[in-house]
């Protein structure tokens, strides 16, 4: 198990889903432990009721079946299906109709979805999931990406509340990958998945939408800035490493 | 959750060798051992995991170019498809030695005198010294551990004007870091076709840049461009200039347009994923939450209702 993620860190990004699928037919017994400790890229169906477009996660799935968040559905049809229950359900579509906003500010397009469900301890977990297609035949508005894909997943664990406050785990994964592709420059494809985490306790004055809300976009504002400062920028250091552009390089005198 | 995963659990041998081989050719730069060690530990079948390692370590090795030394120290031997005499032998033009090489330790055995067979022709060989020489003081200057070796791919028995000949100059600077989570590999391969009827001489280059960051996270660049040029037939000497000159010209303008690349990044290629702020360049207002179900509940019993 160790090893098995130990290559998921090592593989290119941008071909972990056949590296997950390559990993689950090696190790067929790990297969549950494998689905919950490496994010995939994210899928997406259609709600048949809705004709609006739903996430599909390991949180919303049971046997071959997912539940959409726009109908209560499962798709395809589930008899029993778990669901949350309708004290829940309510914040579930609450969260739903506002996260879509927040993507549509932040993302100009994509699409979302929030999944919550009781977890044993009498608290509850929401999972909140984006994904966007940002090339020029998606949803890029500037049209410069041949290939763009960013899928994020915020899942966060809300504990049982006491004297007014609650405590909030928050684990978010970024998936990203985008490239660029034109005559004097050729392909250029930056890839990457990051995950942190982020705990807090905070009033439930203002609800846990809020709270939640704004934990997921403090992050998603910290993941972005690391890819593009902290993790895009190594790769570009590494480039000026192997060859140094030339205001770097030590002017060479001629010899005498 | 279900567990109805028996179904697939029962891959033949042929399966596995082939699964595995996709990960050793996958790694990033200089990262092949690492992965190595892995995708062992997840066979648990050294018979499997020794077969995918002795098709994919040659393949890796020679894709990536990587540079042995000689055991008794006198240089260094490329591995590339250019210089593959057999599977384990590597010709160096520059000392005209064959390297022995032990493709799944990645190091260099040993080495024999090249025969003359294996060497191209004096003619030729004027014309490959010197291009040799030029390419290696232009890298001694813009790579700071970059290797480079000028092959004869045809027309290596040619032994006077009148037929066309082909070289390949091969640029390779790899840079291991692992202490700073960072690893990367610069390839160039220029292919340089003298055609000897018309006088001039083709010049093809593939470059390829890679790199892999990974403190608490796995990102990867892979770039790759392609171009062409062209100069005239003269003299070994005159040849060789203007070829470096041609090659250090498009080597250049690459890494310019790399670093181009790089700095429209945030307010172009990624806004296009995600912006730093809204549209509305104001945090989102979590605390109005409440207020936007109002009016979206009141706008759907007024009939209003226009949101998707």
């Amino acid at each position: 198990m160790e090893a098995a993620l130990g290559l998921m860190r090592r593989i290119p990004p941008k071909h972990s889903e056949t590296a997950l699928s390559a990993l689950l037919s090696l190790l067929p017994h790990h297969s549950t432990d494998l689905l919950s400790q490496v994010d995939q890229p994210l899928q997406v169906l259609c709600d048949v009721d809705s004709g609006k477009e739903f996430i599909l996660c390991e949180y919303n799935r049971d046997a071959d079946s997912y539940r959409s968040p726009w109908s209560n559905k499962y798709h395809p049809p589930l008899e029993d299906g778990p669901r949350p229950s309708p004290e829940l359900r309510k914040l579930e579509i609450e969260a739903n109709d506002i996260f879509a906003i927040y993507r549509d500010q932040y993302y100009e397009g994509g699409i979302s979805s929030v999944y919550m469900w009781e977890d044993e301890n009498e608290g509850f977990v929401a999972c909140f999931l984006i994904k966007k297609d940002g090339s020029k035949t998606g949803q890029g508005r500037r049209g410069y990406l041949q290939e763009g894909a960013w899928d994020a997943i915020h899942v966060i664990e809300v504990g049982l509340e006491e004297e007014g406050t609650a405590h909030y785990c928050l684990t978010s994964t970024v998936m990203l990958s985008l490239t660029t592709n034109d005559e004097s420059s050729g392909t250029f494809n930056l890839s990457g998945s990051i995950r942190r985490q982020m705990n807090m306790d905070l009033s439930v004055a203002e609800g846990h939408l809020c709270n939640m809300g704004r934990m997921i976009e403090e992050m998603e504002s910290k993941l972005r800035n690391s890819l593009d400062q902290v993790y895009f920028g190594k790769t570009k250091e590494m480039v000026c490493t192997l060859r140094p552009p030339a205001e770097l390089l030590q002017p060479v005198l001629p010899d005498n | 959750m279900s567990d109805q995963e028996e179904t697939t659990s029962e891959l033949t041998d042929k399966q596995k060798i082939e699964i595995a081989k996709w990960f050793l050719l996958n790694s990033p730069p200089g990262e092949i051992q690492y992965v190595a060690k892995d995708i062992r530990a997840v066979l648990k079948n050294e018979r499997v995991y020794r077969m995918a390692a002795a098709e994919a370590f040659p393949l890796y090795n020679k894709s990536h170019m990587i540079c042995l030394e000689f055991p008794d120290r006198s240089g260094e031997v490329l591995v590339t498809p250019f210089s593959e005499i057999d599977k384990n032998e590597y010709l160096d033009p520059r000392t005209a030695q064959v390297a022995m090489v032990d493709h799944v330790k990645q190091v260099c055995e040993g080495a024999r005198p090249a025969n003359d067979e294996e060497l191209p022709s004096l003619y030729i060989e004027e014309y490959r010294c010197a291009l040799d020489a030029e390419i290696i003081k232009y890298i001694s200057v813009a790579y700071p551990k970059g290797f480079s070796s000028v092959y004869c791919v045809n027309g290596k028995d040619v032994e006077e004007p009148g037929s066309d000949f082909e070289l390949v100059v091969v640029i390779s600077a790899a840079r291991h870091s692992p202490q700073n989570f960072c690893n990367g590999s610069w390839r160039s391969i220029w292919n340089i076709e003298f055609k000897d009827e018309l006088q001039i001489v083709e010049v093809r280059g593939k470059l390829q840049v890679g790199a892999h960051y990974f403190e608490e996270g796995n990102v990867q660049l892979d770039a790759k461009h392609e171009c062409r040029d062209s100069t005239i037939f003269q003299s070994p000497d005159d040849c060789a200039v203007s070829l470096t000159n041609i090659i250090r010209h498009h080597e250049t303008e690459y890494l310019n347009s790399l670093q181009a690349s790089y700095s429209k990044l945030p307010d172009t290629t990624f806004k296009d994923l995600r912006r730093k702020l809204p549209v509305t360049r104001t945090l989102f207002p979590w605390h109005n939450t409440l207020q936007f179900s109002l009016t979206r509940d009141m706008q759907k019993n007024l009939g209003l209702d226009t949101s998707k």
